[in-house]
């Protein structure tokens, strides 16, 4: 019985711990968080409610003509309960004017446009707030490289980033987000009818195991096959993670001089502060 | 004879030594207030831990305008610093200071640097090659910084060289989630070794470890401060910062060696017999394969 830890009363504290922490030390106290109305960002965005206060935290509604109703009433679900600051941004115009140049762009082309046009918004308001933007991104979807690059997965500090998708569902419903939210099935909600799970072609729950032991616990893939999981998942998901790896890393940058950013130039984030 | 002994337990400013600096003197003048003789400091909290390319842009001479502030703040009450040494050959060291009575009394440089996982430490700091005891007008104590301690050889070379107590700055990341744990499993394991080794070696283990976040990575607090019985006389609040102080009696090592005098008992030529035969023995490269090993170049140099 594989059994990802999941000590949700650890957990909160430590995240309340550290949103509070790297947010302050920027000398701002303020955060800015996309509501999707899906999971991770009413946990993100509740976490940070609890860590700065909810008057310091502002949720960002960004819909789009074609997104499913159910999803702007949750995220109004969310900044309601946790008592947060919210904002309407309707982002159909400026996708469908990029569009009208290029119709025949795909379903995977509008998604993509549309997390990134989101990304611009929470950015230009952090700037408008004096806030950081939070990032909602989980374990999971980060080492499959289930998100968009420079869209959903661009943030200034991610506190779900550690946590798979089982413990961020654990988390929300400890710390209270609407059931609803949390029982829901889980969508990018960038097409009509998408779900994660169905365009993975696994469930989350099942993947979590897989991950916790092959990234945490360091399982071959022989150990992998002995604890039942079927060789072609292990490989998919190994092929997964090794062909997201550029979403999770700065550019690449040509070496030329005796010091490279991030090559030879070393230096931490929270650098002086 | 009773000291009072406490522990600091700050965030200091990544790379930023000015700031750092401010910390200790504010901490210092705390802990005097409250009547402390001795104050401990973590781990690098001089400097902040995450260092990297800062290193060499933090390091101090012992000879150094910021090391002689330290000094004269020393006045005040005998102290730890967790600070980059630079040598006069400019090596770069993860050093614990003793400063007492206006003068620096004794240096530990990290002997072991935790490079592996999340660790960084060799690529950035030179190794320190020794673990000594050291006289302090309080008594015979040892500097062991962090790693050092997760080598049972430090504690027990510390404990047989004399120490009463051991001083132990850390700077100890929070990882490792378990069910049913009320926190991460790096602080369950050092909980446990400061306990286990106050008891084994009966001895007064002062543990003070950081807090703060540097680039997500949480340091945990939690330091402590348990008798040679195992008895855990004061503990500082998790994650946050906090202020710790008590009074530790002395005797109670007199007493705790006299009712169980394992060291006494301990037989030090039987360790170094069975120490040199297994440095002998096919495949125990493995201990000594650390370049800069003085015994190994001791024994290459008789061959010749």
């Amino acid at each position: 019985m594989i059994q990802i830890p999941i000590n949700t009363v650890l957990l909160r504290q430590i995240l309340v711990a550290f949103i509070r922490n790297e947010v302050r030390k920027t000398g701002l106290v303020r955060v800015v968080v996309g509501l999707s109305g899906g999971v991770d960002s009413a946990l993100s965005a509740m976490l940070a409610a609890e860590a700065l206060g909810p008057k310091n935290v502002m949720g960002v509604m960004m819909p789009y003509k074609n997104s499913n109703p159910d999803s702007q009433a949750h995220a109004e679900m969310v900044a309601g309960k946790s008592d947060i600051e919210s904002l309407l941004v309707d982002i159909t115009p400026q996708i469908d004017g990029y569009f009208e140049r290029f119709p025949d762009a795909d379903a995977r082309r509008r998604g993509n446009k549309m997390a990134r046009e989101r990304m611009t918004i929470l950015y230009d308001q952090s700037m408008r707030w004096n806030a950081l933007v939070l990032g909602t991104s989980n374990k999971t979807e980060l080492l499959l490289g289930y998100g968009t690059i420079h869209g959903d997965m661009a943030s200034a500090l991610n506190p779900l980033g550690d946590l798979y998708k089982t413990q961020v569902w654990a988390l929300s419903e400890a710390i209270g987000v609407p059931p609803v939210i949390v029982i829901k099935e889980p969508s990018a909600d960038l097409w009509s009818g998408q779900t994660d799970e169905g365009e993975l072609g696994f469930s989350y729950r099942e993947v979590d195991k897989l991950l916790y032991l092959m990234v945490d616990r360091r399982y071959t893939k022989a150990e992998l096959a002995a604890a039942g999981f079927p060789e072609r998942f292990i490989d998919d998901i190994a092929t997964r993670i090794m062909n997201s790896q550029f979403k999770r890393r700065l550019p690449v940058i040509a070496k030329v001089s005796q010091r490279t950013i991030d090559r030879d130039f070393r230096y931490s984030r929270d650098w002086g502060k | 004879m009773s000291i009072r002994i406490a522990i600091g337990q700050v965030n200091p400013r990544l790379g930023d030594l000015q700031a750092n600096l401010a910390l200790y003197k504010e901490r210092i003048g705390h802990a005097a207030d409250d009547k402390a003789q001795l104050l401990l400091f973590p781990e690098l909290s001089l400097t902040g831990y995450m260092l990297r390319d800062t290193v060499p842009a933090v390091a101090l001479k012992l000879d150094s305008p910021e090391i002689k502030q330290l000094t004269a703040l020393s006045r005040k009450l005998a102290f730890v610093a967790g600070l980059v040494e630079e040598s006069p050959d400019h090596r770069f060291f993860n050093s614990a200071v003793y400063f007492e009575d206006g003068a620096v009394r004794h240096v530990h440089r990290k002997v072991y640097l935790p490079t592996y996982g999340m660790f960084d430490e060799q690529r950035y700091f030179a190794r320190g090659d020794r673990v000594r005891a050291f006289d302090s007008k309080f008594g015979r104590m040892a500097l062991l910084i962090c790693e050092d301690l997760w080598h049972p050889s430090t504690i027990y070379l510390a404990a047989l060289d004399g120490a009463l107590a051991v001083l132990c700055p850390s700077a100890s990341p929070l990882r490792g989630i378990v069910d049913q744990q009320s926190q991460d499993d790096n602080a369950r394991y050092w909980e446990m070794l400061n306990h286990v080794y106050a008891e084994t070696y009966s001895l007064f283990m002062v543990y003070g470890n950081r807090c703060g976040f540097e680039d997500g990575v949480g340091f945990w607090g939690g330091s402590e401060i348990v008798d040679p019985f195992g008895e855990r006389l004061a503990k500082a609040r998790y994650y946050e910062e906090d202020f710790i102080a008590i009074d530790a009696g002395f005797e109670a090592v007199r007493r705790k060696r006299t009712m169980s005098p394992l060291l006494r008992d301990e037989d030090l030529d039987l360790t170094i017999n069975e120490l040199m035969r297994i440095r002998e023995r096919p495949g125990a490269e493995i201990v000594r394969k650390f370049k800069g090993s003085k015994v190994q170049d001791r024994r290459t140099a008789k061959k010749k």
